[in-house]
Order: C-alpha cells, then sequence, then structure tokens
C-alpha cells in the first residue's frame, strides 16, 4: 500500500472530450497515456515519479477497463526491458523510472531497444532529479539519449505542453521507428494545473492481439550482422524521419519577433523560468507575450539544423540556456551554426553558471549580461523591481561556521582522532551570496534539516545496536545503499563510508574480501533493493566469492523511500499482486547458512547481540541478518483509524506513549545521540538551578518502545517512562485501578507531609 | 540531414508563427512561497490557497519539491495565482507561471517554525519592500542542536530581528501553540493569520470558504484559523521571554527559618538560587543537610564580600553547583521522585488522558551492581563490589534492564521500599566519595579565590561536567577529574583561565573525548593527563 492514495482523484482520468482536467502533473500524465490508446504500462518507483506509480497503481481498474496492462517492475531494466513488446508489434507502451538512477540501471535493455527500433510507439517517462530536491547523483537523461540515439523530449512546464508531448511522442517514436523518452522535471511532475481533456482510447491492436498471433523479424534483434544495419538506419533512416516529424508537427515552438537581432535558444523546461526572468525586466507580459525571439526546444534531442539554422539567421548572437551539464545542446548548437559558417555569436555557460540549478536568478543574471552587451538601449538593469535588484546584487558576505560543525566533524570520524585541531577548526568562509547582506545581519545561527528516520521508524534502533555494538568491539567498515536506512550517514548516527547505488550495498563492499584480517565489514541493504538486484550482486556474489562479511538486510515491508509501495516481500495483502514471500528463503536459497531473522527491531539488545555474534563468530562464510519490523510511517496509516474505530465502538484500546521525567533528566541528552527520534527533543529545564535543558518527548509518540529499549541497553538513566492509556477500560481493568489507588493514594498523602520540594 | 549537407549557406524558411506580441501592460501574479517540514501539512495550506483563488475565477499554479524530504526535511511549497478573471477585452487570461520563488519577487512567506522562516530570510526570499511574512515562532530543534551535552539550541532573537529587518510586515507567534489549544493543526492557524494579514484579495468568508469546501476537520479547523487571524489582525505578539519557571514559592513552616537566615546572611543576590537550593536539599535529605549547605557556602560568601562585588558572582555559582551536587542523582533519589502524587497528575497531563481512561505509568530502570553498592552503607557496599563470586553473580543478575510498573501495587512498594532508604544515605559508599569529591572541589574554589578569582569561577563552572547517571556520570566524572589534577599546570600558565574554559568546553563536544584529546595534544599536555589518570 502506497503512502499516498490517488483512489480519489484517478477518477479524473475518466474524464471525457472537453472537460477541464485539473489535477497534479503526473495525473495529467497518466491521462494523456490513456488519450495516446496506449496498451500497457511499467516502471519503477522514485522520486519525482513514485507518485506517478501509486496513480498507475491507484488507476488499475480504469486501465483494466481499457485493457492496459500495469506492472510495478522489479527493477527499472525490468520496466526497459518491458517496451520489447513494441518492438515487433504495433502496440503502444510506456515505461516510467527516475533519472539518472533509473536510466543508469536501465541503461542495457535502452541500448538493445533502440538498436533493433520499434514498431508501436514506446514511451520512456523519466523524472529528472537535477538540482534541488536531487537524492541521487547530478547527472543528465540527455547523455543517454545521445548514446543510444533515443529522441528526448522536455516540454514546456504547463499541463497542455506535456499532455501533448505525451501524445506526440507515440507519434514520434512511430514515425521513426524510435523509443523516445520524455523528461518531467521535478517541479513539472509535482504541479496543479489545468488542460481540456480528450476521450480515453482503447488500444486497436491488443495485448491478446500480439500473444495469439505472434511474429518475429530476425533484423530486429542485435546480432550481427543485423546491429552493424542498425547503427546505419539509425543515422540515416529513423533520425531524417525523426526531424521530418519533429518539423512537420512543431514540437518546437517560436516566440517573439523573428526578425530581431539576437534571441535565446532554450530547452522547453527552461520556458517559464526564463518567461518569468523577462517578466521582471519587462520584456514579457503575464501571458509569456514578448518581442525577444525565443526558440523553444520542446525536443531536446536530436537538434533541428534548419529550426536551429532559421532562428539565427540574421542575428548577431543568442544564448543558449541549458540547465545541467556537460552543455550537449550547446556544442551542437556551434557545431552546427559553424558547419554551415553562420557568424551567430553563441553565449552558453560563458554568461551562466556550469552547474547547479537554474533558478529565476540565475537566468536573470545572465539575460541581464546577455542584453547589457547586445541591447544595452533596453537598460534591463534599470526595469528590474527594486527587490530583486538588491537580492541580484554580488556582495562579499562572511559566513560564519559554525563551532559545532567542527564537533560534528570530529564525532563523524572517531577514528581521525589523531587529526590536527586545525583541521576541524571552524574557518570563516567568504563567498559572495546573491543575498542583500543587510538582510543577513544580525547574524542568525541556520542549521541544515536533512530528511531522517520518522517518528518510531524500525530502522533506527538498527542503527543504535550498530552504534553500541561498535563502542564495545570497535569501528568497522560499514557500506551503505539507498532508502531510508541511508538517513544513518547522518547525525546522530554517522554511520557508512559508501553507498553505490540501490540494491548494492554488499557489493560495494566486495573487494573487503581477505583472510589477512579477523576483522568483518559490515553492510547495509533495504528490502527494496534486496528485490531490485540485491540477492543477485550483493547475496549471490558474496557466496559464490566466499566472502566472511556481514549483511544486515532492512526489511520494513515495503519499498519505503520511494513512497511504501508493495514488495515481494511486504507483509500486507495486495489484491494484484503476490506478496508475504520472505527474504529468509531467498537468501537461503542461493546459498548463505548463517542467516538470523530478528522479528523486532526495537528489541535493541537483541539487535547488538546478534550484530556482535555475526562480527564475532568463529564460522566462516558470508552472513545475513533480517531485521524486520513494518515501516511505521504505513503502520501508523492502517492501525490509527483502526484504533479510532475500535474505541469508538467501545471496544477496550490501549495507546502507549513514552514521556521524559524532567526531574530526573540531567539534560545530558545521550538518549537523542543514541535515537534521534523526531519525538524526542528538549525544553527548557523546569528545574530553577538547572540551565541545560531537559530531553522531551512529544505528543506524536507512537510508542515504538526504542527510548526504553535505549535507556536499558545503553545503561541510560531512568527518566523514561511508558504511559499506556486504555480507552473502555474493562471491569477488571478498573478494579484492579481501584484497589491500587487506594493503597497508592493514601502512601502518597503520607509522602507529601514531609515532601518540602519544589516540585 | 544532420551530417549530410556541409557548407550549406541557404537556410529553409524554419519559422513557424511564432507570436509575436507586445507585452500588455504588466499584471502582476501573487507569489507565495510556504516553508515547512516535512508531514506539516504545508501541502494542505498550499491546496487551500489554490482553491481559494481558483474558486474567484483567478488562475492559479502550486508545486514542491518533495523528494525524501517529506521525512521530516525542508519542504518548499510554491503558489502563484493570477487576481484577474478576465482581461480587459473578456478573454480569461493564461498567464505563464514560475515554478519556483524568485529572492526579491516574492509577496507572502509562510513559514511553519522558527529555523525555517530563518532559511526563508536567509534565501533572500523575504524583501523589505514586498514581502509578507507570517511565521511561526515555535521550535522543532535540529539535531545539532538536540544531540549537544549540553545546551546546543539557538538564539531565537536574531531571527526575530533579522525578520523585521526583513519583511515589509512581519506577523508572527506561536501558531503551533495556538494550533494545539484548538485542537487542529498549524496549518489551518497560517491559514487564519495569512487571511488576518489582509496581504491577499479575499475576504474572511471566503477564506473559511475554502476550508470547507476540503471538508477534513472543519469545525477545528475553522478554531484555529479564527485564533490565527485574530493573531495577525492584533499585531505582533508581545515577546514572551522564554518560560523559566520561578522557584516555586510553596514555602512550607519549616523552611521560612531557613529563607530568613538567607536574607540575613547572604547578600540579596544570591537569594533565589540559595532558597531554591535549600528547598531541594531538604527535599533530597532533610533540612540539617539543607543547613550544611549554607555552612559550606559561607567562606565563599566572606571572599565576595571581602572583594566588595556586589554581584558575589563566585557565591552564586558556587552555590548553584554545589545544590546540585549535593543532590547528585541516585537509586534512592529517582524512586522517591518516581512515586509522587504530583509525578502522577504531571504524566496524567502530559499524556492527555483523559477521566474515563486508565492509566499505567511504566519504569525503565536498569540499577547495575555499582548503584547498589553505592546506595549501601559503606562495609556492605565495598564488600559487594570486591571481585569474586557474590559479585559476578549480582553482575549476572543485573545485566539487564528492569520495567516496573509503578501505577500498580507492587511496583509502587517495591519504590516506596526504595525511597525510604533516604534515612541510611549518608552512610552510603555514594554518599563518602561525593562529598570527598565535592569538598576537594570547595577547597580549590577557596584556595585559588583569593589570587586567582577568575580561575576560582572556572573552577566552580567545571562542576558542569559532572552529571547523570551511570556511564554518563562516570565520564563526567572522569573529565573532572582530568582538569582538577591539571589545575597545577593551569595555575602556573599565563592563559590558564581561556584554557581550563577550553578544556570544559571540549569535554562537552564529544562523548569519545576527541575533541579533549586533541586539545590536550596541541598543548603537549596528553603526559599530564596520563599522569591524572
Amino acid at each position: 500500500m502506497a503512502e499516498r492514495s490517488f483512489k480519489k482523484e484517478v477518477q479524473k482520468l475518466r474524464a471525457k472530450e472537453g472537460e477541464v482536467f485539473a489535477g497534479e502533473g503526473i495525473l495529467a500524465v497518466t491521462k494523456a497515456l490513456l488519450q495516446s490508446g496506449v496498451s500497457y504500462v511499467a516502471g519503477y518507483q522514485g522520486s519525482p515519479i513514485s507518485h506517478l506509480m501509486d496513480v498507475l497503481a491507484d488507476a488499475s481498474d480504469i486501465m483494466e477497463e481499457l485493457g492496459v496492462h500495469f506492472e510495478s517492475s522489479a527493477s527499472e531494466a525490468t520496466a526497459a526491458a518491458t517496451l520489447a513488446a513494441s518492438v515487433n508489434y504495433p502496440l503502444r507502451g510506456a515505461i516510467t523510472f527516475k533519472a539518472t538512477a533509473g536510466t543508469n540501471v536501465a541503461s542495457d535493455p535502452l541500448s538493445n531497444l533502440s538498436s533493433g527500433g520499434v514498431t508501436g510507439g514506446a514511451l520512456i517517462i523519466v523524472g529528472e532529479d537535477y538540482g534541488e530536491g536531487s537524492s541521487i547523483m547530478q547527472e543528465r537523461s540527455h547523455a543517454f539519449a545521445m548514446k543510444s540515439q533515443m529522441w528526448l523530449l522536455d516540454p514546456r512546464p504547463n499541463l497542455p505542453s506535456i499532455v501533448r508531448a505525451v501524445e506526440k511522442s507515440f507519434e514520434l517514436s512511430e514515425a521513426s521507428n524510435t523509443p523516445v523518452m520524455l523528461q518531467m522535471r521535478i517541479r513539472a511532475c509535482h504541479m496543479h494545473g489545468h488542460f481540456i481533456a480528450r476521450d480515453n482510447v482503447r488500444p486497436a491492436f491488443t495485448l491478446a492481439d500480439a500473444m495469439n498471433k505472434p511474429s518475429r523479424d530476425i533484423s530486429r534483434i542485435v546480432l550481427p550482422p543485423a546491429s552493424f544495419v542498425h547503427e546505419d538506419e539509425k543515422i540515416n533512416k529513423r533520425w531524417p524521419a525523426a526531424v521530418e516529424f519533429i518539423r512537420r508537427e512543431q514540437l518546437n515552438e517560436f516566440f517573439g519577433d523573428p526578425d530581431g537581432a539576437d534571441g535565446l535558444v532554450i530547452q522547453g523546461g527552461m520556458y517559464n523560468t526564463v518567461i518569468r526572468a523577462l517578466q521582471l525586466i519587462g520584456l514579457a507580459d503575464v501571458e509569456g507575450n514578448t518581442e525577444v525571439p525565443l526558440y523553444v526546444m520542446n525536443v531536446a534531442y536530436p537538434l533541428i539544423d534548419e529550426e536551429l539554422r532559421g532562428f539565427c539567421q540574421g542575428k548577431a548572437a543568442v544564448l543558449m540556456i541549458e540547465e545541467g551539464q556537460p552543455e550537449f545542446i550547446e556544442q551542437e548548437v556551434n557545431t552546427s551554426l559553424r558547419r554551415v559558417d553562420m557568424q551567430t555569436r553563441v553565449h552558453g555557460k560563458d554568461f551562466l553558471p556550469r552547474v547547479g540549478d537554474y533558478t529565476t536568478t540565475v537566468v536573470l543574471k545572465a539575460l541581464v549580461k546577455f542584453f547589457d552587451r547586445y541591447r544595452p538601449e533596453l537598460a534591463v538593469r534599470e526595469r528590474l523591481p527594486e527587490g530583486v535588484r538588491a537580492a541580484l546584487a554580488p556582495r562579499p558576505l562572511t559566513i560564519p561556521v559554525r563551532v559545532a560543525s567542527a564537533a560534528e566533524m570530529a564525532s563523524a570520524a572517531p577514528s581521525q582522532a589523531s587529526a590536527p585541531v586545525a583541521a576541524l577548526a571552524p574557518v570563516p568562509v567568504k563567498v559572495t551570496a546573491p543575498v542583500a547582506m543587510e538582510v543577513l545581519d544580525p547574524v542568525m545561527d541556520v542549521h541544515a534539516r536533512p530528511p531522517s528516520f520518522c517518528t518510531g521508524c524500525p530502522e533506527r534502533p538498527i542503527f543504535t545496536a550498530m552504534k553500541l555494538v561498535q563502542r564495545e568491539i570497535g569501528a568497522h567498515h560499514i557500506s551503505c545503499d539507498i532508502g531510508c536506512h541511508l538517513f544513518s550517514i547522518l547525525p546522530p548516527f554517522n554511520l557508512g563510508a559508501t553507498t553505490m547505488g540501490y540494491g548494492l550495498g554488499w557489493a560495494g563492499a566486495s573487494a573487503f574480501n581477505t583472510t589477512e584480517t579477523s576483522r568483518r565489514t559490515i553492510s547495509i541493504m533495504g528490502d527494496g533493493g534486496f528485490w531490485h538486484n540485491g540477492l543477485t550482486s550483493g547475496v549471490g556474489n558474496a557466496v559464490f566469492n566466499k566472502s566472511d562479511n556481514v549483511l544486515v538486510i532492512i526489511d520494513n515491508g515495503y519499498s519505503a523511500a520511494t513512497g511504501g509501495q508493495d514488495i515481494l516481500s511486504s507483509k500486507a495483502e495486495n489484491d494484484h499482486r503476490i506478496t508475504n514471500l520472505p527474504i529468509e528463503k531467498a537468501v537461503r536459497g542461493v546459498g548463505v547458512e548463517w542467516v538470523r531473522v530478528i522479528t523486532n527491531t526495537y528489541g535493541i539488545a537483541t539487535m547488538r547481540d546478534t550484530l556482535r555474534e555475526a562480527l564475532t563468530t568463529k564460522v566462516s562464510g558470508p552472513k545475513v541478518i533480517i531485521a524486520q519490523s513494518e515501516c511505521m510511517l504505513n503502520k501508523q496509516r492502517r492501525v490509527k483509524p483502526l484504533m479510532r474505530k475500535l474505541a469508538g465502538e467501545g471496544k477496550r484500546v490501549v495507546r502507549e506513549r513514552f514521556g521524559v521525567d524532567s526531574d530526573t533528566c540531567t539534560g545530558d541528552h545521550s538518549c537523542i545521540r543514541l535515537s534521534g527520534c523526531p519525538s524526542l527533543s528538549v525544553k527548557d529545564n523546569p528545574d530553577p538551578l538547572r540551565r541545560d535543558p531537559v530531553a522531551t518527548v512529544l505528543d506524536s509518540c507512537v510508542g515504538c518502545g526504542v527510548c526504553g529499549e535505549v535507556a536499558h541497553a545503553a545503561v541510560l538513566c531512568p527518566s523514561f517512562y511508558r504511559a499506556q492509556i486504555i480507552s473502555n477500560p474493562t471491569r477488571l481493568d478498573k478494579l484492579s485501578k481501584r484497589v491500587a489507588t487506594a493503597v497508592i493514594g493514601f502512601l502518597q498523602r503520607r509522602l507529601a507531609t514531609r515532601e518540602l520540594s519544589h516540585a | 540531414m544532420h551530417n549530410t549537407m556541409p557548407n550549406q549557406t541557404t537556410f529553409t524558411e524554419a519559422r513557424y508563427a511564432g507570436e509575436s506580441a507586445k507585452p500588455a501592460p504588466q499584471v502582476r501574479p501573487i507569489c507565495i512561497a510556504i516553508l515547512a517540514m516535512g508531514g506539516e501539512g504545508g501541502g494542505v495550506l498550499a491546496d487551500w490557497i489554490v482553491d481559494l483563488a481558483e474558486q474567484q475565477g483567478y488562475p492559479a499554479q502550486s508545486t514542491s519539491v518533495p523528494g525524501v524530504a517529506q521525512r521530516t526535511g525542508t519542504t518548499i511549497y510554491y503558489v502563484e495565482f493570477l487576481p484577474q478573471a478576465a482581461s480587459a477585452n473578456g478573454h480569461a487570461p493564461a498567464p505563464v507561471l514560475s515554478l519556483m520563488p524568485v529572492p526579491g519577487d516574492v509577496d507572502i512567506v509562510v513559514a511553519s517554525e522558527l529555523m525555517e522562516m530563518g532559511r526563508a530570510v536567509q534565501r533572500g526570499l523575504v524583501s523589505p519592500g514586498e514581502t509578507t511574512l507570517v511565521a511561526s515562532t515555535n521550535r522543532v530543534y535540529s539535531m545539532t542542536e538536540k544531540s549537544a551535552m549540553g545546551d546546543g539550541r539557538v538564539d531565537p532573537a536574531p531571527f526575530i530581528a533579522a525578520a523585521q529587518k526583513a519583511a515589509k510586515r512581519f506577523v508572527y507567534g506561536d501558531f503551533a501553540v495556538l494550533a494545539e489549544r484548538n485542537g487542529s493543526v498549524i496549518s489551518a492557524a497560517l491559514f487564519g493569520a495569512l487571511a488576518g494579514t489582509g496581504a491577499l484579495p479575499f475576504s474572511r468568508e471566503q477564506f473559511e470558504a475554502a476550508i470547507r469546501r476540503a471538508g477534513v476537520g472543519v469545525d477545528s479547523s475553522l478554531k484555529a484559523f479564527g485564533a490565527g487571524f485574530d493573531l495577525a489582525q492584533n499585531g505582533p505578539a508581545p515577546q514572551t521571554p522564554a518560560a523559566r519557571p520561578a522557584v516555586v514559592e510553596r514555602t512550607q513552616g519549616l523552611l521560612k527559618a531557613m529563607d530568613e537566615r538567607i536574607a540575613a546572611e547572604f547578600p540579596a543576590v544570591a537569594g533565589t538560587v540559595l532558597k531554591a537550593a535549600v528547598r531541594r536539599l531538604a527535599d533530597y535529605q532533610s533540612l540539617a543537610y539543607a543547613e550544611l549547605y549554607l555552612k559550606r557556602l559561607a567562606p565563599l560568601r566572606d571572599i565576595d564580600q571581602r572583594r566588595g562585588d556586589s554581584n558575589a558572582p563566585l557565591l552564586v555559582e558556587t552555590a548553584r553547583y554545589l545544590a546540585l551536587w549535593m543532590s547528585y542523582e541516585d537509586t534512592v533519589r529517582v524512586a522517591d521522585l518516581k512515586i509522587r502524587a504530583t509525578r502522577f497528575e504531571r504524566v496524567n497531563k502530559e499524556v492527555k488522558a483523559k477521566a474515563d481512561q486508565v492509566l499505567h505509568i511504566n519504569e525503565y530502570f536498569h540499577p547495575r551492581l555499582d548503584e547498589i553498592a553505592d546506595t549501601l552503607p559503606v562495609w556492605l557496599g565495598t564488600l559487594l563490589m570486591r571481585p569474586g563470586a557474590l559479585r559476578n553473580a549480582l553482575e549476572r543478575a543485573t545485566s539487564k534492564g528492569r520495567v516496573v510498573r509503578t501505577t500498580s501495587l507492587r511496583g509502587f512498594l517495591l519504590l516506596y521500599g526504595v525511597a525510604a532508604l533516604r534515612g541510611t544515605r549518608p552512610k552510603s559508599l555514594r554518599y563518602q566519595r561525593e562529598h570527598a569529591e565535592m569538598c576537594n572541589w570547595l577547597a580549590h574554589i577557596e584556595q585559588n579565590a583569593g589570587s586567582h578569582y577568575a580561575m576560582a569561577l572556572e573552577i566552580a563552572e567545571c562542576q558542569r561536567l559532572v552529571k547523570g547517571y551511570g556511564d554518563t556520570h562516570a565520564r563526567g566524572m572522569r573529565n573532572f577529574k582530568l582538569i582538577e589534577g591539571l589545575l597545577p599546570k593551569l595555575l602556573a600558565n599565563d592563559d590558564g583561565v581561556s584554557r581550563i574554559r577550553q578544556l570544559r568546553e571540549a569535554a562537552l563536544k564529544d562523548e569519545e573525548g576527541v575533541q579533549l584529546a586533541t586539545l590536550l595534544q596541541g598543548w603537549n599536555w596528553s603526559d599530564a593527563t596520563l599522569a591524572a589518570h
């Protein structure tokens, strides 16, 4: 069960011709797929297209009505290979995943797919996770389009443009026998907007048609000599066909005065940002009308030479606004113009930063530079609103580095105890800040707030236990993976040295396989990563290569980091999928003999002891600990309404939460350093003699039990209590309470007579 | 085409019907940035605003960058709408709206927490010419703040000052408390404040209608909305200093005499601390114990008197620390505090138990052999701690923590019994040890107060290191003694005062002692440390 339900919203997918569709970008994409007569959809979840997968899953019924098959693929590679259905048959198919993490995984099938080409429209929707909010590496899908010669669309970020791009992508794919990538930028995925709907289309040629009358064409298979022919086809047939289609259908757009002496060449996805910048200097109105010539590349690859050259004709200079690096388009633009000896000056990364998000401020700065040089009469600087001008003014500014950060660095690297203090000492950094300086004075100590484990997360105690074990037997090399568990690299845990990719936690420690030491490495893998590829790339590999190291599989029942989607080992029942398949069986199945399953990760002592055993046992061979407890976010979503319902029906319901007695807490915060739960915080010390804040448990506590376990396992303080609040108590509950209260009350009154306290 | 047309010099006309129009007079969209943390309802707030605008026929757009930030990380939601349903010639406008805020061009910034507000100001989203800033001053502490070994919380004052300077209008208050009081969530209270600022072209009724249309928790949301609205309308809330409760003046007859004695014998400036201290110590042990406390402070009082400093800093600081030390935490004290009626009431309130619910309180104890021996009389405690079969057996028996239900008869009586050991405390192993250390510490302060007053103050301050239970206490005491051992070296050094402070602060930086060790290494004092151990 995914974190966010779209059950209600997906009804919008039934919108008919002419109706106004209002909703999020991802929902619009789904509607566009149905309007295009798609036969099958597959994909793998990951920000920012997790919600697209969730929408598709929630729309299963609607898709079935239309004869559309939807699959949650095992990985991005599986998803990409699914497009093979469009190779021989006129079936339209779409897949989706996060770029570039997913594109990397899908690279192998994408190469084969693009080599042989397709008959039916094949669309790859990638959530481009570049810049702000990016959680994996900052790379570009553009490179994949170029290396495989697939076409890449980067439409203007508004719903009508995106919907049109989806529909046209299928046509383009069919016209050029080439798979097409559609890039959805992160903000466009989550954008709320409108478009005019069309009817959904049931595919004319169905999956059943293909299965009942299979056909094959050996010339589409990537084997020599066919593969050499494919390369020739790509360049001499499919490419010209694509160019022809793109021009005919006017997928790229021109705005502004065609005779202008200079202009802007931009990626479609940059359109709104560029228009906002032009609006701010008074060169565009609120609807985007402008005299500035704009060539908007909704097709980011391939470059359409005629269009570009036509646009540049008679222009002294153009500014290429291309987000991301390397600047593939800019290089191509230069090549294209130089090849025909056009002298239009091309500016790009010389005016814009080579790295990072192209925010409106960044674009605005480049525009000011560009117009100052080529249109000084516009005096664009003077047109800037005052606030924006102040924000643009670069001023040297000393950012104080918090002293605490040195301490964090030290605690993050306890093994570097011998590092000279100078290396850790805070050094004020001089930077040029795009912010008005007077605003920053007085200096605020703003801390970063990275994402972290949720309240009651079952993964946190695993890392607490790991910390405790390392205190006992010393530091170990820890290889991390992708997933919520990666938050363990942050304070307060500070665990882990590398992370090489999804499911690659154990693979990332492969080199550390030597008999020269008895010290083992610890690797982490989530259940999501395990089923994605970790079973083979990690576990199988370790068995085969006789590894002696330790793997901890975090089995929380969902692909939690991507939004709680179900996987093979999910505990949830799912009408459309098979779940409840134990990881332990799979691990034993590939030959691991030392396997421990811990069914309650909150039991820190057990967790710690099992880890210690795995790290110190004389038994050789790979060791796997499977740590199971349900993702708390999912659990609460399941349990909370149930509890409310039961309580409402008059049934006995016990709610648990933790608390801290502030009169016994001494404000050392060891508990926080070992737990890091968002519900465990600090507050002013009510004791007038003490100054350090005391720990406190916030109302959001779900009573997972870690606080108590930590207090026990690490021998902390006796300040924690667990409160059990019983709604609709039984007669027995009430009776025993009455008896106890009678005696306790009597004794408490006696005590109170000699109390001299402030409490 | 691509590669096959070298040196082509004439071009196909490749210009599609480009829309070229002179820009119309500017109608600006209203830009709203919402800075929140994942799971705080920032998205709900954005949805309400979009709905509010669309209801008037205004084109609106919203977006966010959630990613994994939903896991309590910083999240920013961004909304734009054009406050115009139809342009002059009657056609519905199709504005091009931005997907991200532009520093210097944001009309409204809503921040759900103080540090997120600071982040908005730091990013330049708040500008004095344009921005109405609505911010909640409640704190959700960062990990750095929470996990500090002492007080790592940032000072909120510069945040308020910076925001005041940065914004055109600044509406702030603790909207989290406001929401809680009205049984709702912070987004509703902030939405109310947004309405109250009048910065958006909608009436209060229109705002409220948006909440009704959303249809979730309508009544409580409207209540919180109203509270937020009032806060914005009645100007910035008066700044309430962090609640440091005054000493509870539940003076009882017995303590009165002591209060009078404090008033007569000690400078007024020490009154608050001393009164709180004698209450604490009388409660901890006995009135006589409180008297012992005052007696121990007399020499320091005289020193400050001789110096003629009416602030008596040495007396006040030492008084505070001595009171804390003399009321060191032990099993007896913990049991004593856990069984009180006032404590039961406090827990009841904290966990929001209702009258018809039954509440159980379960304590997490892990008394180890050390703590047990500490509580016993010296001879017995020493006996238990002697290496041998007895000790091993006891250590095994105490290797696991225990959960005691104080609200059950059994659990209560157990703790009641432990608390009753109070009378024997002065005979206990721990008492002897702690008081020996205490006297040693006081002697160091007194010895140096005459010649090295600043140093004496620093020595007094070092008591801060000794706190907590179990390992935490042991670690603190180790560091304390290390510094004590270095005193001769520190006194001989010109910048001894600065060094002792550095040592103390380094000791509070990390649990592993990395910073402390590094510091000593830097001074080439590591050998001395070993000697001190």
